[in-house]
């Protein structure tokens, strides 16, 4: 008979292997610390969340943060180049500060010429009384972020061709942008888990009509087909109404990917223990499907929708573009690149493309945001 | 196979007519039509009306009838070629739409060539490379390529190459050539201007194949066949091509049904930007002037365009992947 070790310790069943805090706190972490565990650990992802939220932040207080007004002209200052901000004159501190211009019209090109006069030294303000606003359209009020100096001027990207600030107007466009996105995928998202729902929970001849019509919906060319419906809207209804009718057309169009992927996790779903043990217990499907199916797959839904909002950012600035979406005077991202169509704006006006810059900026940030939540959401990622 | 083939051409009916009705009720939903929109341009340019003509033309067209009647009508119509009337044109739809429909379909062609040569190495290099210097780099140009509006690329890229090689801007071929017969300068001048809208258009569907190919790479070249091939001394490359390649191919042809609607809609817009004679910018006159019949008439082409693409995708994967076909015939 071979010997074995057998310790003398005496055996204490409570015994256990002790955890550190950190372990303790990780085995006993709801899912959703989990997802929020693992979202933190995708950098790219934390970061376009901060910028997301700043921006979106800011969307709600642009009159203050804007120097000038969306429409206010400067008819001495038109397309006229970005004027950088400088802080120290000759040697001497100032703090920030502006050159101003001398203007010039070539008269054989008919050219504007605007050079930055060293000895105009402007500078900037800030929190002070500039031009009047209406704080959402009701609060009535003068106070900016940055103004420019007396009878100076701050255009940081320069001017469009009546003159008006780009960066301020870059500013209002970005309410209009950011909001379009959002807006949108909140429609279908609504109308994605409904027919995803209908279609995976209830199978049969409810899920072949939906497949259907998702995939005549899908075999359509994206943006041809918001062309032909933004075009249909008709051209007397006010800018805001077209600014609806735009967002609806975006949502009504993209839910179609949102409800593949419902349908599928619904079919995977409805078989599993827990759901049967619901139905068995007289649950109803309303109940079966809000209760106990939705949070199972929220987190990965709200992954896919953000991935698809990008998809509507780009489409409305394409349709904008095109002139087939938002109307002046509502301003967006879509509507002032419109006037840099030519390459005429590229070659002597590059700033006029300025707008490209943040929709580049948000179509990243929503792409990285979307891929750190779905590797969050996934339980069973490495 | 052939089963297969039969019943995805016979499920490609259905798909086809709900399009089309689709098409028809999108283009009937602006408020009037085109006739009232002519007249009452006429109108204001204080011209006379020619009543015959406006009556004749609705009367030909059903303007006049019920909903439902006009799109059995035209659909009928296209079923035997006939796709109605470009009122703008004057000229039946047929006549308008050929040669840019043709080019259409080149250019949608050449992208997913593009799309394919190009994500194909970046792809393979990625996923074997993962996380050095050029990854990352490769990576990220990716984004960028997804994240840039694609017009804008095309406005820009335009400029660099008028710059660098002087080829004339926007349009298919030099304006030397336009109305010559076709020669080989002609050619060369038109493919010169092919290469622009292809880059542009195919982008954003390349960074897509790009980190779609990484990702299906990554997974394979994770698997234990790989590891068990290496341990027995199998060189790495031809590992490579021989096993894991083979399964990450799959994509490149299963992603022509999601690449095509893309590339179609990416060649609308670049196409108006870089004014080639596409449907694109067609489409976008046809839709503006309420030119119904021309509208209704390209989006169901660039549907139809998709359609076919996606069934010949699918039978070339099924062609090319025992485990789709023998799922599929089983069933």
């Amino acid at each position: 008979m071979t010997r074995r070790f057998v310790s003398d310790q005496p055996y204490d069943p409570a015994h256990t292997v002790p955890l550190s805090a950190a372990q303790e706190r990780f085995y006993a972490a709801t899912p959703r610390q989990l997802f929020w565990y693992r979202f933190l650990r995708h950098k790219p992802a934390v970061v376009s969340a901060v910028i997301l939220v700043a921006m979106y932040l800011a969307c709600l207080c642009i009159e203050f943060l804007a120097p000038y007004d969306l429409e206010t002209r400067h008819s001495d200052h038109i397309l006229a180049p970005p004027q950088s901000i400088h802080l120290f004159h000759e040697g001497r501190l100032v703090g920030p500060f502006v050159y101003g211009f001398d203007y010039q019209l070539d008269l054989e090109t008919l050219q504007r010429n605007y050079t930055p006069n060293p000895q105009k030294v402007q500078p900037l303000r800030f929190f002070c009384h500039g031009d009047d606003y209406r704080f959402w359209g009701m609060i009535e009020g003068t106070l900016h972020l940055v103004c420019p100096a007396e009878g100076g001027t701050v255009f940081l990207l320069g001017t469009d061709r009546l003159g008006r600030d780009i960066f301020s107007r870059l500013l209002y466009g970005m309410r209009i942008s950011l909001t379009v996105g959002i807006l949108g995928i909140a429609i279908s998202l609504v109308l994605g888990v409904l027919f995803g729902g209908l279609a995976g929970y209830y199978g049969g001849w409810v899920d072949n009509i939906i497949q259907r019509a998702i995939e005549v919906l899908r075999s359509f060319p994206e943006l041809p087909l918001w062309m032909a419906l933004s075009a249909s809207l008709p051209v007397d209804w006010s800018p805001v109404v077209i600014y609806f009718g735009i967002t609806i057309i975006l949502g009504l169009l993209d839910w179609t990917g949102l409800a593949r992927s419902v349908r599928s996790k619904f079919l995977a779903l409805r078989e599993e223990d827990f759901c049967v043990a619901a139905e068995l217990m007289g649950a109803s499907p309303t109940r079966i499907i809000l209760r106990h199916l939705m949070p199972s797959f929220m987190s990965h839904l709200i992954a896919s929708a953000t991935l698809a909002i990008p998809g509507m950012i780009l489409g409305e600035t394409a349709l904008s573009f095109l002139g087939l979406g938002l109307r002046p005077p509502i301003t967006s991202w879509g509507v002032m690149l419109a006037e840099a169509q030519n390459i005429n704006a590229v070659v002597l006006y590059p700033w006029l493309m300025a707008p490209v810059v943040p929709v580049m900026i948000t179509v990243l940030a929503f792409n990285f945001l979307g891929d750190g939540l779905r590797d969050a959401a996934d339980p069973y990622s490495r | 196979m052939i089963d297969y083939l039969i019943r995805r051409i016979l499920l490609m009916i259905p798909t086809l007519v709900a399009i089309s009705f689709l098409c028809f009720v999108i283009i009937q939903l602006p408020p009037g039509d085109y006739l009232s929109t002519y007249i009452a341009e006429l109108q204001s340019q204080g011209e006379a009306v020619d009543q015959a003509k406006i009556d004749f033309l609705r009367q030909q067209y059903g303007l006049d009838r019920p909903f439902l009647e006009q799109y059995v009508v035209w659909l009928f119509g296209c079923l035997q070629g006939d796709f109605g009337w470009s009122f703008e044109y004057e000229r039946p739809v047929s006549e308008v739409v050929g040669d840019r429909l043709v080019l259409s379909i080149i250019l949608s062609f050449s992208t997913v060539l593009f799309t394919w040569i190009v994500a194909f190495p970046i792809g393979i290099y990625s996923a074997t490379h993962r996380y050095t210097l050029a990854d990352h780099g490769l990576t990220f140009l990716g984004f960028l390529g997804l994240a840039t509006p694609n017009f804008l690329l095309a406005l820009i890229l335009l400029y660099a190459t008028n710059r660098v090689f002087g080829t004339s801007i926007g349009g298919l071929m030099d304006p030397v050539y336009l109305g010559q017969s076709w020669s080989w300068g002609k050619v060369v001048s038109v493919l010169e201007h092919l290469v622009v809208p292809t880059i542009v258009i195919g982008t954003a569907g390349t960074a897509a194949m790009i980190r779609r190919l990484r990702a299906n790479l990554l997974d394979e070249l994770h698997k234990q066949y790989v590891t068990t091939a290496r341990a027995k001394g199998m060189a790495p490359g031809r590992l490579l091509i021989k096993y894991p390649l083979r399964m990450a191919l799959n994509p490149f042809i299963a992603d022509i049904g999601n690449l095509l609607p893309q590339l179609v809609s990416g060649a609308a817009v670049v196409s108006i930007v870089m004014s080639l004679p596409t449907t694109g910018p067609m489409l976008l006159d046809a839709l503006r002037s309420q030119d119904m019949y021309l509208a209704g008439s390209f989006l169901l082409f660039l549907a139809l365009l998709t359609v076919v693409g996606v069934l010949l995708s699918d039978l070339a994967l099924a062609a090319l992947d025992p485990r789709i076909r023998l799922q599929d015939t089983s069933r």
